[in-house]
C-alpha cells in the first residue's frame, strides 16, 4: 500500500513536471511526434504497473511489428527469391537456354518452404519435419568451420602470445581455470574444485565488467528517448 | 617613373619570359606498364573468381614515382574489347576478379598503371585464366586434423555411452527444474517458457528445445499448463513437436494444447513487450528463459522477478549472462546449458558429446600449457624453443 502511494505520488510529480515543461517549452507541431511521444509514455507507464495505456501500446507494437515482418518476408523472400526469378527475370534461362540446375535451385527450396504450411493439416503435419531437419542440419554443418576458426584456432592463438608479464600470467590462468570450470566429467572436488573455483571468479569478474559496460549502453538508449521527449516533443532542450 | 613601370611590365609579359619547355609540361607522360601479368583461378573458393597477379610498374615507388593505381581489365576474347573490372592501389600486385560469370571458361586480362592525374600506362601483356570451384580448402588442413581428433573423441564416447552409464556432474540449475514446475502446480499458475530470439539454426535454441522437452514432460505429469510465446515461426513449429512428444511420453497426449505455443512477433522489442504483458497477466509460477537473448534479457528477467516467479535462465550470450545472474534464481552459464540438455535427456549421443567435448577441452588445456612454456622459453631466445613456439603459433594461425 505504501509502495502504491509512493508510485502514485511519483506519477503525479511526473505529470506536473511535464505540464510545466509543456507551458515553458515549445511543443512540437508535428502530429507524428505527438503520437510517438504518447506511445513512449504509454510504454514507460509499465514502470508503475500494467495498465490500459501499456496494454494498448503493447498490442499496437506487436501488431505493427507482425504486419511489418509479414510485408518484409513477402517482399524479400517470396517476391525477390521466388516470384521474380521464376516469372519475371527468369534467371534459369542463360544465353537463351533452359538451365535445369538453376531452375531446381529455385524450385526445391520453394517446395521445402511450402512444406512448412503442412503444419496446418493434421494428416500431413509431419511433413514440416523435412524443412526443419534441412535447416538444422545445414546450419549445423555450415557452422563447424567458422566455429573452429573463431572459438578454437583464433582464441588459442591469441592466448598463446605470452610474454613474461603479469597480464599474460592472469590471462593464461584465467583461460585454463575457466576451461576447468566447464569440465563436466568430474565432480568439482579437491584440486579440480579449487581450480574451478578460481575459474568462476574469473567468469564473475568478466561478467561484472560486461554488466557495467552494457548498463552504460542502456543509459545511452534512455538518454536518446529523453532527448526525444524533451527536445523533439516538448522543445524544452534546445 | 610610370614609364619605367610600364617598361618592366611589358618585359615581364614578353613571350621570351615564358618557360621554354611549356610544350613538354603539357605532354602526357605515361607511366611504365606493370609486367608479368598472370591470371589464374583463385584457390580454395567456390568458383566464380580469377586472381590476377603482376609485377609492379617501373614507375611505382621508383623511376618517375608517378603510379597511383592499377586498373584491371577483362575480355572474353584475346583481341576483344577489354572492360574495366576493378582497381587496386600502388604497390599492390594482385586483384581478385569475383565477377566471373562462368567457371571453366577462359577470360583475358590486362593491367594498366595509372597516375594521380588519371593518365594510364600502355596495357600490360595479356594473360588468360579460368575459374574453378574446389572441393577442399587447402589452407584449412589444421581444421580437418583437429576436427578428426575431436570427432574421434565424440564417436568413442558415444559408443561408450551406449554400453554403460557415463558420469556428468550435477548442474545447479537443473535440480530446480522440478521444484519450479512443482511450485507452479501448487500455486495453480502456468509455467512460462521463453525461447529467446534465436533461430532454429542456433545451437543454444536447439539446447533450449531439449530443456523444453523435459520441462513439458514435468508439466504434463503435474497437469500444469505450459505457455510459450515464440519469436521465430520455425522454432514455434519445432517447439510444438517437442511438447507434443513430451505429453505423449508422459501418457497425456490429450492434455497438449497447441495454442499455448504460439507466434508473437519477430521484432525484438515487440517480442519483449508482448512477453512482459503475458508475464503480468498470466502470472506464471515458474519462468524459463532459455536460448538466445540480447537487449531484452534484463527487461524480461526483471518483469519475471516482479511477478514473483521462480526463474531459471540459460544462454550462451556472454553480454546477457550478467543480467540473468543478477535477476534470476538460477542461471545456466553458456556450455552448462548444453550440458544440462544432455544431463536431462540422458541420451547416449548427447552424453557422449559432452564427454567428447570434455576430452577436447583437455587437449586444448594441454596445448595452452605446452604453448605457454614454449612461449616463455622462446622469449628467453632459446633457439629450439623459439622455433617450436613459432611453428605452433603458425599452425593455429594457418587454421
Amino acid at each position: 500500500m505504501k509502495e502504491r502511494k509512493g508510485l502514485i505520488f511519483g506519477s503525479v510529480i511526473l505529470i506536473v513536471v511535464f505540464i510545466i515543461m509543456f507551458i515553458k517549452g515549445e511543443p512540437s507541431k508535428n502530429i507524428m511526434v505527438w503520437i510517438a511521444a504518447i506511445l513512449t509514455l504509454s510504454i514507460y507507464s509499465f514502470l508503475y504497473k500494467d495498465n490500459v495505456f501499456y496494454k494498448f501500446a503493447e498490442h499496437l507494437f506487436v501488431g505493427v511489428s507482425v504486419g511489418y515482418s509479414v510485408s518484409v518476408v513477402w517482399q524479400n523472400a517470396f517476391i525477390r527469391r521466388v516470384f521474380d526469378p521464376l516469372f519475371i527475370t527468369r534467371t534459369y534461362i542463360v544465353d537463351g537456354k533452359f538451365s535445369l540446375y538453376l531452375f531446381l535451385a529455385i524450385v526445391i527450396p520453394t517446395l521445402l518452404g511450402m512444406l512448412m504450411v503442412s503444419i496446418f493439416t493434421k494428416k500431413h503435419g509431419w511433413l514440416i519435419r523435412i524443412p526443419i531437419a534441412f535447416v538444422v542440419g545445414s546450419y549445423a554443418g555450415m557452422g563447424i568451420a567458422p566455429s573452429f576458426q573463431a572459438y578454437i584456432f583464433e582464441q588459442t592463438q591469441s592466448t598463446l602470445y605470452v610474454t613474461l608479464s603479469i597480464s599474460s600470467f592472469i590471462m593464461i590462468v584465467g583461460v585454463i581455470t575457466t576451461l576447468v570450470y566447464f569440465f563436466f566429467s568430474k565432480e568439482h572436488k579437491g584440486f579440480l574444485g579449487k581450480t574451478a573455483g578460481v575459474g568462476i571468479w574469473f567468469i564473475m569478474v568478466a561478467f561484472g565488467a560486461s554488466f557495467g559496460y552494457t548498463v552504460m549502453a542502456r543509459i545511452s538508449l534512455l538518454i536518446g528517448r529523453m532527448n526525444f521527449l524533451l527536445h523533439d516533443w516538448l522543445g524544452v532542450i534546445k | 617613373m610610370n614609364i619605367l613601370l610600364v617598361f618592366l611590365f611589358l618585359i615581364q609579359q614578353t613571350p621570351d619570359s615564358l618557360p621554354v619547355d611549356t610544350a613538354q609540361v603539357t605532354e602526357i607522360v605515361r607511366p611504365a606498364p606493370p609486367t608479368n601479368v598472370i591470371a589464374k583461378d583463385t584457390p580454395n573458393d567456390a568458383g566464380g573468381s580469377i586472381s590476377v597477379e603482376w609485377d609492379i610498374s617501373a614507375d611505382d615507388g621508383k623511376g618517375l614515382k608517378n603510379v597511383n593505381l592499377y586498373n584491371v581489365y577483362k575480355s572474353k576474347t584475346e583481341e576483344g574489347k577489354f572492360d574495366y573490372v576493378g582497381t587496386v592501389g600502388a604497390a599492390r600486385t594482385s586483384y581478385d576478379d569475383q565477377s566471373v560469370e562462368k567457371d571453366n571458361k577462359g577470360y583475358y586480362y590486362i593491367v594498366k598503371a595509372q597516375t594521380k592525374e588519371g593518365v594510364e600506362s600502355e596495357p600490360s601483356n595479356i594473360s588468360s585464366g579460368k575459374s574453378q570451384a574446389q572441393w577442399f580448402h587447402h589452407g584449412r588442413w589444421a581444421y580437418l586434423i583437429l576436427g578428426v581428433i575431436f570427432t574421434l573423441f565424440f564417436v568413442l564416447y558415444i559408443r561408450m555411452a551406449k554400453g554403460k552409464k557415463l558420469f556428468i556432474r550435477k548442474i545447479a540449475g537443473l535440480d530446480a527444474v522440478e521444484d519450479a514446475v512443482g511450485r507452479s502446480t501448487e500455486m495453480g499458475r502456468p509455467v512460462l517458457f521463453v525461447p529467446g530470439i534465436g533461430l532454429l539454426s542456433d545451437i543454444a535454441t536447439i539446447a533450449a528445445l531439449t530443456i523444453l522437452g523435459k520441462v513439458a514432460k514435468k508439466t504434463a505429469e503435474y497437469e500444469t499448463r505450459v505457455i510459450m510465446p515464440n519469436y521465430d515461426p520455425l522454432v514455434m513449429s519445432a517447439a510444438q513437436e517437442v511438447v507434443k512428444q513430451s505429453y505423449t511420453e508422459a501418457g497425456r497426449p490429450d492434455s497438449f494444447n497447441e495454442k499455448d505455443i504460439f507466434y508473437l512477433t519477430q521484432d525484438q522489442f515487440g517480442y519483449a513487450a508482448g512477453v512482459d504483458g503475458i508475464m503480468l497477466r498470466e502470472k506464471p509460477g515458474a519462468i524459463f528463459l532459455q536460448g538466445i537473448f540480447y537487449a531484452e534479457a534484463l527487461i524480461l528477467a526483471e518483469t519475471g522477478h516482479s511477478v514473483g516467479a521462480i526463474q531459471i535462465a540459460g544462454t550462451d550470450r556472454v553480454t546477457q549472462l550478467p543480467f540473468f545472474i543478477s535477476a534470476c534464481d538460477y542461471t545456466l552459464i553458456g556450455e552448462e546449458m548444453f550440458a544440462a540438455s544432455s544431463y536431462l535427456s540422458r541420451d547416449p549421443i548427447m552424453m557422449g558429446s559432452i564427454k567428447g567435448e570434455d576430452a577436447s577441452k583437455l587437449v586444448l588445456i594441454i596445448v595452452i600449457m605446452v604453448g605457454t612454456v614454449l612461449g616463455i622459453l622462446g622469449g628467453l631466445h632459446l633457439g629450439l624453443f623459439e622455433n617450436w613456439f613459432s611453428n605452433l603459433i603458425n599452425w593455429f594461425a594457418r587454421g
